[in-house]
């Protein structure tokens, strides 16, 4: 109850559509000419100083790109993206490519400590118990400003660098994995990412090793017609363990911003890998101007035989989401799940879901998948869950609900559950349902408040997917799924 | 992005070359043949049904028909016919479709209840009633289907079938669709049932096949039914060759305060697509869509809905149950659609399958689409194999293995069938259903997961 | 007679054994009760007497009035005159009781190459047994086990066991999730049943169903042996004793 009241006040605290993260950090920046050429791909390779092999790479991606359409089968609708018009590099240009913390600029220390994110190691330390600690990758616009506690996982031989670093210090690590698992041409996002990709995290655990702290990622977008374009490859090794989390936010501003990550895992025989998101972009106004468009490709490959990925995400931010974090359950025995907490508040669209594809044998798979749709946005759950003919053995459990909170919201279920082999056992369960009156009856009669009520239950609801989390990032979780509601009762 | 397909196989090129030669003999005064025209015109610009298009994913009319047969031009009413007809025991007013074509001389007209009338489709069409053209016309949501089009298009005969207000049936109404078999042809049909306020009753289709040429059948049967009526529909489609392709339509529109119940047995057929389209008309009311499909050997069953809430106050209830063995296909493609303003929405939505061997493979997608806040709506979906424990314990009582799993199996159809409030049809749907499976028990077919 | 020689069972997909050369002899006439702590592996003999698929019988061998049960399929056991009373009876929606009734004991009859019952006397049969359990004919009606409270589903386990005169009469655990009613409703059952021609062993972990359906053996199980055998006394010396001296926690 302690959690509850806390997000209560915090409610209070704010105006209504109050987006606490919205503010922009001025800073110079370098910045390539608008638009997408190979030029432009070649000047962020440049400017990264990227091997040849790597420029090729993209360039390719670009070539296929272009004989691309955008998809259309989702249930979202945005005016069409001049692909054109946006900047695909945007760098600080005060200490770039820092060595250290002292050659980081200043304003965006500042930056991220206003998010909540301390990038000091000495100040994360102060009061942290050892097992507690988050290593971070913090990435602004399209470069990776600093890494955190690289020195004591590197003694674990854990690497966790940016993806940019890891092209030039790993080579032989990204080119046997990149692409393996979210091939190039794989949707016209995914394609686009591989073309521009400008940073991200790169993460290898090596056999036998569990990662000795959490690690985690921060996206920022800060400036104006920017797209971003991260690219995210973990991979554990045999009988290896991680946890990483992946945070985002971006300013208020008027126009549309597109974000089209590619997240790729691999685990190999034994391993697992835990990756949450709490995916926080700007959603736009209440008017649905402006807002982040989340054209995201995340999949994970259990690789090897008892292997084990598990997705959570929380889902607040963006005007439009498009994301499917998915599983091919590859290795005999391996493990896909999905955690999902999609809320969706104004003019927000959600097309979000899973996919669990079952090619090996005895592989088990889990969906629990939660919609909370308000105000006038739509929300969509479309997953698939499929068994191979091999794939003897199979067994999916799925659990998608959806609350609807107020008349003017959709919220939609779209599964496809396809058995071709009959050893599977595939169970799904959907509902769709407003908070009950009688529940809110109940809880009102015992002395809470409307706005109260809802959020407890809300938080009930959405519990099993929270318990998912690392226990501070739950909390803030649930922070940020009222303030999303904020407004939209009574 | 509209899927632009130019026609290009063999069966596409020959139905235009069809639609060209039977239009000017195909029933209908200038209405109709506007009507027949806007749907092939539609159907030219989409072509065949294939498996790109979402309604149409698991069963690729495209690929299952590769040559389209000559159209039935009549009823052949052959001995066997008739003897078919002579040994289908179950009673009412029996109205008589051959090859498509309704057949006065063999269905029971002098049974005709007051309040209810019949005429044939083809007559109804030469100058139709204004509310049957808008009724042909269809309904919003099956307006894009193809395979809905093509029988718009083609359509040559059928019954009508009016119930005036307040009129109880005492007996049920029998349609019997029986294909000739001698020749491979293809069959248009369209039935109509007007059944005004009040009225109650059972209409029965039964879809058969007594020669051995396999038939590529497209059948629809509209419902209109009024406020208070409450109308059940059974469907058995059965006795057909493997080869036969058969697509069937079920429209409805419900009054409201009203009940409408339709139910389909789909067992021994090749492969069938049944797509039913309903709307509600008015408040208050209950719709139920249930079946179950037996189905093996290389067969395939897709059941595909869309329930359109557009009032408040509805509930709906589907239930499917599939049985699939050898290389048998099953699938469930269920869309529940509440729309805004229909708040206190109650629906409810299953599909079951087991697997009895591997081979055997079910696709299931249940969706819901809502945009009312108000509402109760649930879907489930199960695909598994009988259950290890329960066979188990019905063994350790005695039953030999094929026996056990005829009684689960029964059991598992069962929760669908029981949902038949006509007593007879109710009985005559088990005995199909015992009689496939007692084909099974004596094959000593037993499920091998 | 039952009798079991060296019986060594493990779990059919896994590699861990559950029984370990299980030796165990029930007599016509004799009542046997199996204590043992929860693992020791009870339920295991129970199935694996009765032929559930998921266990391998690695070695020994299990002789029913001298022959051997192993290759036969559970139906065949039930008919040979092995019952179960399961500790979880199983629901089976849809399967009206009666229905189920009938054609269990048809289908043991027809392959002891008996005529199939009349209905009359079928109901009739069934009828008197329920009578005497206190089983209402509502519950006759309904579905098999589904929505049957504990003391019903056990009592249904009973009426079977009446109908269908097994020789041999294994009940697993049959005394939990009972209050003290029902447990003497269901041992009178068990009890009416015992004459010199049937053998029963009765699985459980508590003394108390000993009360009820007095034993002439009790054999006690650990780690999937029998690694003592007594008179009824010896339940009571476990009762109070605990199993901590058979090397396991109770």
């Amino acid at each position: 109850m302690a959690a509850v009241q806390e997000t209560i006040d915090q409610v209070k605290s704010i105006d209504v559509t109050e987006y606490k993260y919205g503010f922009v950090t001025e800073l110079e920046v370098d910045k390539p000419a608008k638009g997408l050429t190979e030029d432009t791909v070649r000047y962020i390779s440049a400017r990264k100083n990227e091997p040849e092999w790597m420029l090729e790479w993209r360039l390719d991606a670009f070539r296929r790109w272009k004989t691309m359409t955008e998809p259309t089968w989702s249930r979202v609708n945005y005016p069409p993206i001049d692909y054109q018009a946006l900047y695909y590099y945007a760098a600080p240009k005060k200490g770039a490519s820092p060595k250290s913390l002292d050659e980081v600029d200043p304003a965006i220390l500042e930056t991220y400590k206003k998010l909540g994110i301390p990038l000091r190691e000495q100040e994360i330390l102060a009061g942290v118990a050892p097992e507690n600690r988050v290593a971070v990758d913090a990435v602004f616009d399209s470069v990776s400003v600093v890494t955190t506690f690289k020195k004591e996982l590197a003694q674990a031989g854990v690497i966790f660098c940016s993806i940019s670093e890891a092209i030039q210090e790993h080579p032989e690590l990204v080119r046997k994995y990149l692409a393996t698992v979210v091939p190039v041409t794989d949707n016209y996002f995914a394609t686009l990412n591989s073309a521009v990709f400008t940073d991200g995290s790169f993460v290898y655990i090596p056999k036998g090793v569990r990662c000795p702290m959490e690690l985690s990622t921060y996206f920022r977008i800060n400036e104006q017609n920017t797209g971003q374009f991260e690219r995210t490859l973990i991979i554990a090794d045999e009988g290896a363990y991680v946890s990483y989390l992946e945070g985002c936010t971006a300013p208020k501003r008027d126009e549309n911003q597109l974000h089209a990550a590619v997240v790729e895992l691999i685990a190999l025989d034994d391993a697992e890998i835990k990756y949450s998101t709490v995916q926080n972009w700007f959603p736009g106004d209440a008017e649905g101007k402006g807002g982040i468009y989340n054209f995201v490709t995340k999949r994970g490959d259990c690789r090897g035989k008892n292997s084990k990925i598990s997705w959570t995400q929380v889902e607040t931010g963006s005007a439009i989401t498009w994301k499917y974090p998915s599983c091919i359950l590859r290795g005999d025995g391996s493990r896909g799940e999905f955690y999902s907490i999609a809320v969706s508040n104004g003019m927000q669209q959600v097309d979000s879901g899973t996919k669990m594809l079952h090619l090996g044998k005895n592989t088990t798979s889990k969906i629990i998948a939660k919609g909370i749709a308000a105000g006038k946005s739509d929300s969509t759950y479309r997953g698939i869950v499929s068994a191979h003919r091999k794939a003897t053995g199979a067994r999916n459990f799925t659990n998608c609900d959806s609350l609807l909170i107020g008349d003017q919201c959709g919220a939609h279920t779209i599964p496809y559950i396809e058995a071709k082999t009959a050893t599977a056992i595939f169970e799904h369960e959907a509902t769709t349902s407003k908070i009950g009156e009688d529940q809110m009856f109940y809880c009102q009669q015992r002395g809470l408040s409307e706005e109260e009520a809802v959020a407890l239950i809300v938080n009930g609801f959405v519990k099993e997917v929270l318990q998912q989390l690392p226990m501070e990032f739950a909390v803030e979780a649930q922070k940020l799924i009222t303030i999303s509601l904020e407004g939209s009762v009574g | 992005m509209a899927i632009v397909t130019p026609l290009k196989t063999a069966a596409e090129q020959q139905l235009v070359q069809q639609y060209a030669d039977s239009k000017a003999e195909l029933p209908g005064g200038p209405a109709v043949r506007k009507l027949r025209e806007d749907a092939f015109a539609g159907f030219e610009s989409k072509g065949l049904p294939h498996r790109r298009l979402e309604s149409w994913r698991y069963t690729d009319l495209r690929t299952l028909l590769r040559e389209a047969r000559p159209l039935a031009g009549g009823a052949a009413v052959t001995a066997a016919v008739k003897a078919r007809l002579d040994a289908l025991k179950l009673d009412g007013l029996r109205l008589v479709l051959v090859d498509g074509v309704f057949a006065p001389e063999l269905s029971t007209l002098d049974a005709i209840p007051e309040g209810v009338s019949v005429q044939s489709l083809a007559e109804a069409l030469v100058s139709p009633r204004e509310d049957l053209t808008r009724i042909l016309a269809g309904p919003s949501v099956g307006h894009d289907d193809m395979g809905l089009a093509l029988n718009t298009a083609l359509m040559r005969d059928g019954v009508f079938i009016e119930i005036a207000d307040g009129i109880e049936l005492e007996q049920r109404i029998v349609i019997v669709s029986l294909a000739s078999g001698e020749e491979e042809r293809a069959v248009f049909h369209r039935s109509v049932v007007l059944a005004g306020k009040s009225t109650k009753g059972t209409i029965v289709e039964i879809s058969e096949a007594v020669g051995n040429a396999a038939q590529q059948i497209n059948g629809a049967i509209v419902f209109e039914t009024g406020d208070e009526s409450e109308i059940q529909h059974v469907r058995i489609v059965t006795c057909q060759q493997a080869a036969t392709v058969e697509v069937q339509s079920l429209l409805a529109t419900v009054g409201a305060h009203a009940k409408f119940d339709s139910f389909a047995l789909i067992c021994n057929a090749g492969t069938v697509r049944q797509q039913h389209f309903v709307r509600y008309a008015g408040e208050h009311t209950e719709i139920g869509l249930r079946g179950v499909n037996l189905i093996n050997k290389a067969q395939h069953s897709d059941v595909t809905l869309i329930v359109d809430h557009e009032v408040p106050n509805g509930t709906s209830r589907e239930l499917f149950k599939t049985i699939a063995g050898g290389e048998a296909t099953g699938v469930f493609q269920g869309k529940v659609i509440v729309r805004k303003y229909a708040q206190k929405t109650d629906g409810g939505m299953r599909s079951n399958a087991l697997l009895l061997n591997d081979g055997a493979s079910m696709y299931n997608k249940p969706e819901l689409e809502i945009f009312a806040d108000d509402v109760v709506c649930g879907h489930g979906a199960t695909v598994a194999q009988i259950d290890g424990d329960q066979l188990f314990y019905l063994m350790a009582r005695g039953l030999p293995r094929p026996q056990a799993e005829a009684l689960v199996l029964q059991a598992f159809a069962g929760e669908a069938v029981e949902f038949i409030t006509d007593g007879d049809v109710r009985d005559l749907v088990i005995g199909e259903v015992e009689s496939w499976l007692k084909a099974r028990e004596a094959a000593s077919e037993v499920s091998t997961v | 007679m039952l009798e079991i020689r060296n019986l060594v069972v493990k779990i059919a997909d896994e590699d861990k054994q559950i029984l370990n050369g299980l030796n165990l002899t029930v007599n016509d006439g004799e009542v046997a009760a199996i204590m043992g702590p929860n693992g020791s592996g009870k339920s295991t003999l129970s199935y694996v007497i009765a032929g559930k698929e998921d266990y391998e019988v690695l070695d020994g061998e299990i002789l029913l009035n001298g022959e051997n049960v192993l290759e036969m399929e559970a139906d065949a056991r039930a008919a040979a005159g092995i019952f179960l009373a399961f500790q979880y009876p199983l629901e089976i929606p849809g399967v009206a009781t009666m229905t189920f009734l009938k054609a269990a004991m048809n289908a043991q009859r027809k392959a002891r190459g008996q005529d199939e019952l009349l209905t009359p006397d079928f109901i009739k049969q069934v009828n008197a047994a329920a009578d005497k359990l206190g089983i209402a004919k509502d519950m006759l009606r309904r579905p098999l086990n589904v929505g049957f409270s504990g003391g019903e589903k056990k009592r249904m386990e009973i009426l079977q066991m009446a109908l269908l005169s097994p020789s041999m009469c294994i009940l697993d655990e049959t005394d939990s999730g009972l209050d003290i009613d029902a447990l003497r409703i269901v041992a009178e059952g068990v009890n009416a049943l015992r004459d010199k021609s049937r053998g029963f062993l009765v699985i459980t972990h508590y003394q108390r169903l000993l009360d009820h359906i007095v034993p002439d053996t009790v054999h006690v199980m650990s780690k999937g042996k029998i690694v003592k055998t007594g008179g009824k006394e010896l339940a009571l010396e476990l009762e109070k004793s605990g199993y901590a001296a058979y090397g396991e926690a109770a």
